[in-house]
């Protein structure tokens, strides 16, 4: 046999002993990109801005009795970590990393680990089922993938309570998420389903994108609980119904109904527009005019 | 029959909470449904839908907090059998009712083979009011059926399988007589019926139970956890019934009630009927969560038993 022959037997055997299925390696080191929902996400949601949100009534109601000091008088709020359908939204250098199976060389879960919380997290990719109903929720929750050509689709439960949006706009215990990871090149792209019957009345969805990066090294995140606020034990501070005082100023920052910033599944289609009668944008931006990402978006000014 | 009239005047003196704790807590068959899941160290979960049983193993014996209902005693005890061939030493009633205590009697007998019998253990307001919902039906009451090793201090503790464990009595929450069992070493809670992560607290005022006291409850049970790294894990809790739980969701749970307290006493407090209170739906946006429109515990009875207790201490 001629080595030209046998090289040709090589190769077809390697390629006969390659995955049906596809596989893509989405390990690496991954720099968070901010251009999308930028203010919502860099410096944080303004109070009472629940646009783009398909709010439930119940949902705009926890919202709207939320009360900011909460997170520092109720000490167990100080270190709560992001979940992981949030975690995408937020301080997210992103390292991935991958298990394989020795017999067949095939991928059988992906680890992450985000820099805020420094919340770790696996999707099994081997088939395994999910959890019964009395096993533990955990803020990253319960993850299992497939793959749908090169396109890796994540399904997670056993979610605890967390946020959709970091202004008192909660996310129940009862979601589910479903995320479908694309590469692009260098850049990863997960866009994201959160299917919540309890705040929602549709799914949200939203995409997140990173570049690689991998001279990034993801930092430690200390967090210490400890009384902060002088409160008597067992204080949780909400607004009653009706008395937030804080829900008009987002509307008002931007000359927008007061009605299309409260969020709804209406309020997210081109339709709304129609509804929203007059509306005339300022005539000169004046909060967060030149944000193009993490440094120059830090204050309404724009400044660092 | 004596454990099946017992639990019959119990039911009668617990109003819905026992004999209509849900459509599967009345079928025999759906005591097979027993999902054994560990939770830390020496304890486990027997999930059904019924409620739940706390296990302690060790070599010792068995402790057990709870004991589900009567029907489901053989049940349960082969779900025990899967953990431990031990004799069963201790048993911890959280409360009076069927769905915790049904099954006393069945696994006082079936665990014995110790050298002494099995103690049945709670707060003395769960015994009393057992004693006299069994005599208020005229039941020849087996004394394994009751809790008779009661306490009637805030706190008992005694140490078995190599920990420190330690009942706190939870004044007027669920009933008056609500015990929280917690492990030390294992660093696990069982709540009893307290917390239940689906459900509104279930205050069962013909027991003494009030709103006030499940909120202190709560945040008792917040002292006594304490969370591992980023608020997860580290002591772990065992809810009346539903899935294991952490200090994070105790305290979602814990505000919730606080919020619609709140909310309650300032209609109350603007002059509100019970009705006009009702009508108002303040929890209307917890309901999702926690509520129900039909079966043994919904929204407007919570909503009721908050109101009817606000002012009680």
């Amino acid at each position: 046999m001629s080595v030209r022959v046998a090289i040709g037997i090589a190769v077809v055997t390697l390629w006969m002993a390659a995955p049906a299925g596809a596989q893509v390696d989405f390990t690496g080191q991954w720099a968070p990109l901010y251009h999308e929902d930028t203010i919502e996400r860099i410096p944080g949601p303004e109070l009472g801005d629940y646009t783009g949100l398909p709010l439930s009534e119940a949902g705009r109601m926890r919202a709207e009795s939320w009360d900011a000091d909460r997170i520092s008088v109720v000490q167990e709020y100080q270190c709560r970590p992001h979940s992981s359908d949030y975690s995408l939204r937020g301080l997210a250098p992103l390292r991935i990393w991958a298990d394989y199976d020795p017999a067949t060389q095939r991928i059988v879960a992906f680890h992450t680990h985000i820099g805020a919380y420094e919340n770790k997290r696996t999707i099994y990719l081997d088939g395994r089922p999910h959890p019964n109903e009395y096993a533990p929720h955990t803020f990253q929750g319960f993850s299992t993938g497939v793959w749908d050509g090169n396109m890796l689709t994540v399904t997670t439960t056993h979610l605890k309570e967390n946020y959709l949006r970091r202004n008192g706009v909660p996310r129940s215990s009862k979601a589910t998420f479903t995320e479908h990871w694309v590469l692009h090149g260098n850049y990863l792209t997960i866009t994201h389903l959160v299917y919540d019957p309890v705040i929602l009345t549709e799914p949200l969805v939203r995409s997140q994108s990173w570049f690689l990066d991998p001279g990034q090294r993801a930092g430690l995140f200390p967090c210490e609980y400890l009384p902060e606020v002088p409160a008597d034990a067992g204080t949780v501070p909400h607004y009653l119904p009706g008395a937030n005082p804080w829900l008009k100023e987002y509307a008002e920052w931007y000359a927008l109904p007061l009605e299309a910033a409260r969020g709804g599944a209406e309020t997210l289609y081109p339709e709304y527009r129609a509804k929203m009668g007059a509306y005339k944008p300022k005539d000169k931006c004046e909060r967060f005019c030149n944000c193009t990402g993490f440094g120059d978006c830090l204050s309404p000014t724009g400044g660092r | 029959m004596k454990t099946l009239l017992l639990s019959l005047s119990i039911a009668s003196c617990a109003l819905v909470f026992v004999s209509a704790q849900s459509p599967a807590a009345q079928s025999p068959a759906a005591a097979s449904d027993i999902s054994v899941v560990h939770v830390q160290k020496n304890v486990y979960l027997l999930a059904s839908r019924t409620g739940n049983v706390a296990v302690q193993t060790g070599d010792d014996g068995v402790l057990l907090v709870d004991t589900g209902t009567a029907p489901m005693a053989q049940k349960l005890f082969a779900a025990i059998r899967t953990l431990s061939i031990k004799p069963i030493h201790t048993i911890v009633n959280t409360h009076l009712h069927g769905d915790h205590t049904g099954g006393n009697q069945a696994l006082v007998k079936l665990g014995a083979g110790g050298p002494q019998p099995p103690r049945v253990m709670g707060h003395e307001n769960t015994y009393n009011r057992m004693m006299a919902a069994a005599v208020e039906a005229n039941a020849n009451t087996p004394a394994a059926a009751l809790p008779m090793n009661a306490y009637f201090t805030p706190a008992r503790d005694f140490f078995l399988n190599g920990e420190a464990i330690v009942l706190h009595h939870a004044p007027a929450a669920h009933t008056d007589g609500d015990t929280i069992v917690h492990f030390r070493g294992s660093d696990v809670v069982a709540t009893g019926d307290v917390f239940n992560p689906d459900l509104y607290p279930m205050i069962d005022i013909a027991n003494g139970g009030t709103v006030n006291g499940t909120i202190a409850a709560l945040n008792r049970i917040l002292e006594i956890t304490v969370p591992a790294k980023y608020q997860e894990g580290g002591t772990y809790v065992v809810p009346g019934h539903g899935r294991i739980c952490d200090e994070a969701e105790v305290v979602e749970y814990r505000d919730m009630v606080t919020i619609v307290r709140d909310r309650v006493a300032d209609l109350v407090k603007k002059g509100l009927s019970l009705e006009q209170v009702k009508a108002a739906k303040p929890s209307r946006d917890y309901d999702g969560d926690y509520g129900a429109t039909s079966g043994a515990w919904t929204t407007d009875m919570f909503v009721e038993a908050v109101y009817r207790t606000i002012n009680a201490k």
